[in-house]
């Protein structure tokens, strides 16, 4: 969700005369909503300017995202960094995941949010992330 | 060497399809509409970057391991515009949804690139940083974020004549 909403916003900044790149990495969520400039990060969600404690990384793909500024010529461009979180890519299928194992406590919590999300409405607390 | 990678599938996560499952799994009945757009704006540089000024928006907020139980939902959260002198070494993230299994947060300059950016000013890459960073709450609601919050963040990176934006998503 949060990368769709800085799309959103990033929308509005280009409306503004504000040039923008989006670094992240839910490609499929801002590329539908559509960017001008993306940077992909083909990372698990939590860490699109690099690995935590990898200054150099951070660095390299902090320059691809100006580069991406200097670069794009047309909107909707995206550009993969050539970064790669592991060799192991089981982080892929491991989030978000459903099955057997966790279909009954994902339903039992999802009944959970909605009364707490039911209180928090009678609250005036209804604004979630 | 490549582990566990599926060849079968686009290579790269979608979280459109992921998010789905998983919150049909929670009961949800009716599946979440993301934003479509066919058209898209682009707005080419108007200044080279060394004499750009830099405005970052992130996703996380702030952080006070003092006073957790403040944040987890009890009140509602707002944009803010906050001067780097005040940003906190550590962000807060938990509310968010990020691959906790996989990853942390701890490192700040990962999701957040301040001291990096001011590192490029003194190389001279970039003109200048912004004197605040804009946070945007993450909402479902994508007519909150186009009529409260966008408007803030455009107001505020205007009013600190920002030149480039930066925008990062955890």
């Amino acid at each position: 969700m949060c990368h769709q909403t800085v799309s959103l916003v990033a929308r509005h900044l280009e409306l503004a005369g504000i040039p923008t790149v989006v670094i992240g990495s839910g490609r499929d969520i801002v590329e539908q909503c559509g960017v001008p400039r993306f940077l992909f990060m083909d990372f698990p969600l939590g860490n699109p300017i690099g690995r935590p404690g990898d200054p150099e990384m951070q660095k390299q793909c902090l320059g691809l995202a100006f580069d991406l500024f200097e670069n794009a010529s047309m909107p909707r461009t995206t550009v993969q960094t050539p970064f790669v979180w592991s060799g192991d890519h089981g982080w892929r299928e491991r989030y978000m995941r459903v099955d057997d194992s966790n279909r009954e406590a994902l339903a039992r919590l999802g009944e959970e949010r909605r009364n707490a999300q039911r209180m928090a409405k009678n609250d005036g607390r209804a604004r979630s992330a | 060497m490549s582990q566990n990678i599926d060849r079968t599938h686009r290579t790269f996560v979608s979280y459109i399809d992921k998010s789905r499952e998983f919150y049909a799994a929670h009961g949800y009945e009716r599946p979440y509409q993301w934003a479509y757009h066919e058209e898209v704006p682009f707005q080419p540089l108007t200044r080279p970057l060394a004499a750009s000024r830099v405005g970052v928006v992130t996703t996380s907020s702030l952080y006070t391991p003092d006073r957790p139980e403040h944040w987890p939902r009890t009140k509602a959260k707002e944009s803010f515009a906050l001067e780097l002198e005040h940003l906190p070494s550590r962000m807060y993230t938990d509310d968010l949804s990020w691959d906790k299994e996989a990853t942390h947060t701890n490192d700040r300059e990962s999701f957040l690139p301040i001291d990096r950016l001011r590192g490029w000013v003194a190389e001279g890459r970039i003109g200048s940083v912004a004197p605040r960073v804009y946070g945007v709450p993450t909402d479902y609601s994508q007519r909150r974020t186009h009529e409260l919050d966008a408007p803030k963040i455009v107001e505020w990176a205007k009013e600190d004549e920002v030149d480039v934006a930066l925008l990062v998503p955890l």
